[in-house]
């Protein structure tokens, strides 16, 4: 399944990345480089496989509904980049 | 001038501490005297000197006062990919080098309950995406092992595997996601382990691809990585995959007797064209494991072709996920956009705050996971993992433990074209490394040998789920007959 130039463009946004217009052409080649590789997974049926997503048990720990951290709003913000009124600041977005 | 004391294990410094041989702060100096003289390795991203000395002089305190701990004064690396309370965790990234996390992770907390000292945070590939450490943002690590040209430490625990190597801390700690932790201690002649997955906490490791993901020690020698892997594993209600198993004292395997003891080779780690000294070294060390009274025998994993492809669809596809919280809104690095829309922020800081490796892991994970495409890779890929998983425990219901070596190469120079103009022929190099994270068994690389051009090489020993012990008892006998002269 090889891909061409829009997909690049829309993996790039879906991404939330820039690809430069001169870097199009080149990113889609070592795409298609890399797809290719991965694509030798098909000479395996896997049709009656179930996929595995984890290795150990997969039910995970219930544990009583009750607060275990909190009351570290100022940790928390000092690390934003902008935060004002104890909250994040992000540019406006409605006009 | 090396420090001399800093030629101990850990095991021997702990020894002198308590014989009173040395203090903590003595043994802390030392350390940071080679940092200062190591600087041109570039192991260190960030130097917590201030800090290691005063958990030194606390050592000293407890030793003086009968209370040490099990690590009192032992000074360490912390690569810097765990959280460190109160000290700058960048991932080796741009988007994250003002980051200061207010929380401690849980395997560098169980260090510093253990009275471990802190000497700083080491560099590692971006994000530990690589296996060279050449994608760090800070610039890539020099092996302590080079000779005329800088040679690549391995990655992407590059930087822990050269402070090791290089005497600037007495252990350190990694992360293994394909190979991160085993590949690097190779290519440094040094000893680490990738437990169990499940077997360290997570909580507080900045996330590549989460259901493979390990952290481990990387030491000198199999009795320190037991010393540090008994502080760091250990179950953990913050992890939901943390597993709730006791763990023994592994140091209790060392010496142990391996007769009997079944190890399996796998017969398709030995592809046509492996490198002829590799083999040569693979058979010497069953040889030796033979010559002790185990039972060496071919076994198969038919799957192991498919490893490499299946671990660069799964890894990329968790990363793009984990990713996503990137976003220079709440922490890290910000673009300037003001007055811009929203997504443009989003876009230029994770344009500008992530490197070319990691933009192209993100946008590899992105279309796998994408509507249409996901069933042909992603759930493929996942099929895949299943078959790689029961190839495993197929072959150990016939051996106990199985030996492969660590890596196809030695150490490559620092910009090596073929690597950098194919990121293929990069991930090639995971080649013996990332079936094992795929099944989330434990295995350890130690030092077997030195190849034609100087370089270490390693074997790697790998064990069933939870059975890092019988890992810890052959690495021990390999290592005595071995006898590797370290750096």
């Amino acid at each position: 399944m090889a891909i061409d130039n829009e997909t690049v463009k829309k993996v790039a946004f879906l991404s939330r990345l820039r690809v430069e217009n001169d870097k199009i052409e080149a990113t889609k080649e070592e795409f298609n480089k890399i797809l290719t590789w991965i694509e030798e997974l098909n000479e395996i049926n896997t049709d009656e496989v179930e996929p595995l997503i984890a290795v150990n048990d997969l039910s995970l720990r219930m544990r009583p509904d009750n607060v275990t951290a909190g009351h570290c709003r100022e940790a928390i913000l000092k690390n934003a980049p902008a935060a004002e009124y104890d909250y994040f600041a992000v540019p406006k977005v409605v006009e | 001038m090396m420090q001399e004391i800093t030629k101990l294990t850990i095991a021997e410094a702990l020894s002198g501490l308590q014989k009173k041989d040395f203090t903590a702060v003595e043994l802390t100096e030392a350390y940071l005297t080679n940092m200062a003289q190591g600087k041109h390795y570039n192991a260190y991203i960030t130097e917590c000197t201030d800090v290691a000395l005063v958990q030194a002089k606390n050592a000293d305190e407890r030793y003086a006062s009968g209370k040490a701990r099990a690590l009192e004064g032992i000074p360490l690396g912390i690569k810097d990919l765990f959280c460190t309370k109160d000290i700058r965790t960048t991932a080796a990234s741009h988007i994250l080098d003002n980051f200061i996390p207010p929380y401690e992770s849980t395997v560098t907390q169980h260090l510093l309950d253990d009275g471990a000292v802190f000497l700083g945070k080491l560099n590692l590939d971006e994000f530990a995406m690589g296996g060279s450490n050449e994608t760090s943002y800070f610039g890539p690590v020099i092996n302590p092992w080079s000779k005329d040209k800088p040679l690549v430490p391995g990655g992407s625990s590059g930087g822990s595997a050269a402070a090791v190597a290089a005497h600037m801390c007495a252990g350190s700690t990694g992360t293994d996601t394909g190979g991160s932790i085993r590949e690097p201690a190779a290519f440094c002649g040094v000893t680490g382990i990738k437990p169990t997955y499940g077997r360290c906490s997570r909580y507080g490791i900045i996330a590549f691809a989460s259901s493979l993901d390990q952290a481990g020690p990387i030491a000198q020698d199999v009795r320190d990585c037991a010393l540090l892997l008994n502080s760091m594993a250990g179950f953990d209600e913050k992890d939901s995959t943390s597993c709730n198993i006791p763990v023994p004292d592994y140091t209790a395997f060392l010496g142990k007797d391996i007769k009997g003891l079944v190890v399996g080779l796998p017969k398709e780690y030995r592809p046509e064209g492996l490198n002829a000294e590799i083999a040569a070294y693979w058979d010497k060390a069953a040889e030796m494991l033979k010559a002790r009274g185990a039972i060496v025998k071919e076994i198969s994993l038919p799957h192991t072709k498919y490893a490499l492809a299946t671990y660069y669809v799964l890894a990329p596809a968790e990363a793009s996920s984990n990713l996503a919280r990137y976003d220079g809104v709440r922490y890290g690095y910000r673009a300037k956009a003001e007055g811009e829309h929203l997504d443009e922020l989003y876009i230029r800081t994770r344009t500008e705050g992530f490197g070319k490796e990691v933009r192209r892991r993100i946008m590899i994970g992105t279309y796998v996971l994408s509507a249409g495409y996901y069933d042909a890779y992603y759930l493929k890929a996942q099929k895949m993992r299943r078959l790689i998983h029961q190839d495993f425990m197929e072959a150990f219901k016939q051996c106990d433990i199985i030996l492969t070596p660590t890596s196809p190469i030695t150490a490559f120079p620092i910009g090596d074209e073929s690597m950098l103009l194919n990121p293929i022929n990069m991930y090639l190099n995971d080649v013996f490394t990332v079936s094992i994270n795929l099944a989330g068994l434990p295995a350890m690389s130690l030092p077997i040998g030195l190849a034609q051009n100087g370089l270490p090489l390693g074997m790697q020993l790998i064990g069933k789920p939870f059975d890092e012990g019988t890992i810890f008892k052959t690495a021990a006998a390999l290592e005595s007959d071995v006898k590797f002269e370290r750096k």
